[in-house]
């Protein structure tokens, strides 16, 4: 399982990449994405959309289920990549090349893991 | 006569043999013997099929037919050719069920998608569905598709049908979105009223073309103000009509729907009828129900698959914005045969001769009766005509086999089709003049 040092994590298998202290790029885990399956459509959130933190803010859609997508932080949605709507795929190839929004003023960064919390968090969750 | 009786006695036998029960009683055995009906089913004797049929005869006598119907408003009476009939009673199409294996149905997935085929031909759209259970409900599913999370408000036209109205507000309440009317102006949607209601919260602006009313709207215009709100554009259109106007595509609708009864459906009291719908690309996964898709096979040969199953069996469940599953199949095989059966040529020639019939009357009634047309805007095959005393009007014709027009507020709504000669314009003209003229 990929799980890049330098990056935040939140229960919900989502990662933060921090840009400056008030913004980030948020997209979905290695393991999300694996448990997924192959996904084929994502439902993107707006730009100009407030996120708040363990929210949906966007949901994803596999051959076998739709999922949503919870915000990591509270913040307001200033970019999506709209890349992925023609190619959802990259969320399984690339995943944390893949993000989804990126979120400016945002607050709530203290509540998730660093890679190692993370690592340890997916392990009792499949125990 | 096919075989409606799935399995014969020995065959029966066979079966409870396979699994060691002698016999159907025995098979029930585990029901408490309280619950048991025995032979006391309350029935009168079987009939014979003279006896039913003269028995149904003597019912469908109490219908009145009119030999001519001079009224539409929502449902059209055209002409279906012979072939229609006789394709879509063969028995592999009448008795087929719902394909819940579906692709080993490769039969009722082809008629689906050639059906969606000439829908889009028809719209011009990039894509429709398998159909649903009527036009008012193909509106109320299409306001459901635009609804996002910050446009939460739908918009639907005055001169849409009172009874698609009805259909929408009923789903609108569903899906807790907030239903405003657009009001009328001349027998037209008020554009200019129209472009100062829609703001950044409205979701969608449903017209209809041509509307209750009869009249030609101006769709693209109206298009280009809901477009530049920011909401979908949904048009709702006669099949028939979509024939010889301006595709909604090409208006710049995002979704067509409409009621596709007049694509060689019998008016038969009212249903089944059958709702189209068709989207643009864009709106592609949102459409609700099933979509059949044309793929090929590990062979390479083509075959037919339920495609973009992103819905609410599926994938979507609980987060899908719509819950039909179905289909209307077999009116959608139908309405295929029939739009094959026609052609293009065809459907254009009917359209022309609604057109061309239509204002023939509306001409007779203002030049023979004095009669004016309550709107001046162009017209397909609907017209409302002022008429002083529309009861006795529409009395008189009924006593002579003609089913008159819909009275509606200032008038009556006069429907004319292909299907009705000059010589019954006439005489109808001549009816009336009895009856209003001194």
């Amino acid at each position: 399982m990929n799980i890049p040092e330098g990056l935040k994590y939140s229960k919900t298998h989502e990662w933060v990449k921090m840009l400056d202290a008030a913004s980030c790029l948020v997209g979905i885990t290695d393991f999300a994405q694996s448990e997924l399956g192959d996904l084929v459509f994502i439902n993107l959130p707006q730009t100009g959309d407030e996120a708040v933190m363990g929210e949906t803010f966007c949901d994803v859609e596999s051959v076998k289920a739709v999922s949503d997508v919870i915000s990591p932080v509270t913040g307001t949605v200033s970019e999506v990549n709209e890349e992925l709507l023609d190619s959802p795929q990259k969320l399984n190839e690339d995943a944390y090349g893949a993000w989804i929004a990126k979120i400016e003023n945002i607050t709530g960064t203290e509540e998730l893991m660093d890679a190692s919390a993370y690592e340890a968090f997916l392990q009792t969750e499949e125990a | 006569m096919g075989t409606y009786v799935p399995t014969t006695t020995a065959e029966r036998k066979q079966m409870l043999d396979a699994i060691g029960v002698k016999s159907i009683g025995e098979l029930y055995a585990g029901v408490p013997e309280g619950l048991h009906i025995g032979n006391n089913l309350d029935l009168p004797e079987g009939l014979s099929e003279l006896e039913v049929r003269a028995a149904v005869t003597a019912a469908a006598d109490k219908n009145k037919v009119f030999r001519t119907i001079l009224r539409g408003a929502g449902a059209y009476n055209h002409f279906i050719p012979a072939a229609v009939r006789s394709i879509t009673s063969r028995e592999e199409f009448v008795t087929a069920y719902t394909p819940y294996q579906a692709e080993i149905n490769q039969g009722i997935l082809q008629s689906i998608f050639e059906f969606q085929t000439m829908i889009c031909m028809l719209t011009g759209m990039d894509t429709a569905n398998a159909s649903v259970y009527d036009g008012a409900s193909a509106a109320a599913e299409s306001v459901t598709m635009c609804r996002e999370r910050k446009r939460v408000k739908a918009y639907i036209s005055a001169c849409a049908n009172p009874q698609v109205i009805q259909t929408v507000k009923t789903y609108c309440f569903g899906s807790d979105t907030e239903l405003i009317l657009v009001p009328e102006k001349d027998g037209k949607t008020d554009a200019v009223a129209l472009a100062s209601m829609l703001g950044e919260d409205a979701a969608c602006f449903y017209l209809q073309q041509p509307n209750y009313y009869g009249q030609m709207e101006d769709a693209s215009e109206i298009g280009e103000i809901v477009h530049a709100a920011g909401a979908k554009f949904v048009m709702g259109v006669n099949p028939i009509a979509c024939a010889v106007m301006k595709t909604p595509f090409e208006c710049g609708a995002d979704i067509a729907v409409g009621e596709g009864q007049p694509l060689g459906l019998n008016l038969a009291y009212g249903g089944p009828y059958l709702g189209f719908m068709a989207c643009v690309k864009p709106m592609m996964r949102r459409l609700p129900g099933r979509i059949v898709g044309q793929t090929a096979d590990v062979c390479g040969a083509r075959g037919y698959v339920l495609t973009l199953t992103a819905r609410e069996q599926h994938i979507r469940r609980e987060k899908a914005s719509s819950n039909i599953c179905s289909n209307q199949a077999h009116c959608a095989f139908t309405a295929g045969v029939y739009m094959a059966a026609m052609g293009e040529a065809g459907l254009k020639e009917a359209a022309g001769l609604c057109i061309s019939k239509a204002h023939y009357l509306a001409g007779q009634m203002e030049k023979e009766l004095g009669w004016k047309l309550k709107y001046g805007g162009e017209f397909f095959h609907e017209f409302v005509a002022e008429c002083p005393c529309p009861d006795e009007v529409l009395q008189a014709l009924e006593g002579n086999g003609i089913l008159g027009g819909l009275p509606v507020e200032g008038g009556i709504l006069w429907c004319v089709t292909e299907v009705v000669p000059k010589a019954e314009l006439d005489r109808t003209i001549d009816i009336i003049r009895e009856v209003v003229l001194p």
